[in-house]
């Protein structure tokens, strides 16, 4: 199996993301911003970081990178793709996901570890997960307040789309404490806290993220088969 | 030549945490009559000739403001231009934080 990793100028967390596929057992296949190519993997991660400065909005000028125009007609037909922090800042903004990520409402940036509940386990990049366990794992944004408008959020939690859920005390101000969301199809998934940062036990304060890279390729295979 | 400028404001239901942080500070400067800042972004954009409109509020609606938590308005040479927005997106969530 191959994880496509994007590195966009200001990406920070690729090097994280890629190491957290190949600890899943996955190759991981570096991507760049500026090739309109996917080189035939078979999931997509975007990572964390602040995309060209995060100018103007975060992700908003990432979202027109030449990697994206696949990308995203990819996304629509099925390939699994994992939006971290910024990168779900630009799935975001690339209207691959709905709402949008605003200034945390305390102003304050963001860096700790932060429990989440889980609440869909029928996404492609969560199905190692039990509906309602917790994990831990690393929060480090300025930006990472989810809003969307009233309907959407309703629409959200009917058709099971919120995937986690900070179970602590809401660190930034995100409307109905929303860490985590999903597609209509549930193939792409786009989160604040950083997984990545959580598959070791050296560095990490968990293992827990690991679930995210090692489900995708549960899904994949299942998919294959 | 022709200068277009575009201004962005988050809509009036979006929490404006810079503008709180902005009012909290007018008190320091002897202003306590001001019940509300908010912070905006203007964006001037100069045209070699006549600028395209269509193209301009293509602009402005996909990549200057991001109508799910943005308004905008467009001027050249200092006349407003109406917006063709694809479809005006429903409000935000109310919130009193």
């Amino acid at each position: 199996m191959k994880v496509g990793v994007v590195t966009f100028p200001g990406s920070l967390d690729d090097g994280d993301a890629a190491r957290a596929v190949r600890l899943a057992g996955a190759e991981p296949v570096r991507l760049w911003h500026a090739e309109p190519d996917l080189r035939g993997v078979d999931a997509v991660v975007l990572p964390g970081g602040f995309s060209y400065g995060d100018y103007l909005r975060c992700g908003a000028i990432a979202r027109f990178a030449p990697v994206m125009e696949p990308l995203a007609d990819a996304a629509e037909a099925g390939l699994p793709v994992l939006g971290i922090c910024n990168g779900f800042q630009v799935l975001c903004e690339a209207h691959l996901l709905p709402g949008a990520l605003t200034r945390n409402a305390h102003l304050h940036f963001r860096n700790r570890d932060v429990r989440l509940r889980i609440e869909s386990n029928h996404t492609a990049w969560t199905t190692g997960y039990d509906v309602d366990q917790e994990i831990v794992v690393p929060l480090k944004s300025g930006e990472g307040r989810y809003v969307a408008d009233q309907a959407t959020l309703d629409e959200l939690e009917a058709t099971g789309r919120v995937v986690a859920r900070y179970a602590g005390p809401n660190p930034n101000g995100s409307m109905r404490d929303i860490a985590a969301i999903s597609n209509a199809a549930g193939n792409v998934v786009g989160i604040m806290p950083h997984p990545e940062h959580a598959v070791e036990a050296l560095t990490g304060a968990s293992t827990d993220g690991l679930s995210f890279f090692t489900s995708v390729l549960k899904h994949l295979a299942g998919a294959a088969a | 030549m022709a200068r277009v400028v575009v201004d962005v404001m988050l809509k009036p239901e979006i929490l404006d945490p810079q503008g709180q942080a902005v009012a909290n500070a007018l008190p320091r400067l002897g202003v306590d009559a001001v019940s509300s800042v908010r912070v905006g972004r203007r964006i001037e954009l100069e045209f070699d000739g006549p600028p395209d409109l269509t193209k301009v509020n293509e602009l402005a609606d996909r990549l200057l403001a991001n109508p799910v938590i943005e308004d905008y308005t467009v001027t050249v040479d200092g006349q407003p231009v109406p917006s063709t927005p694809a479809a005006p997106a429903a409000p935000a969530e109310e919130e009193s934080a």
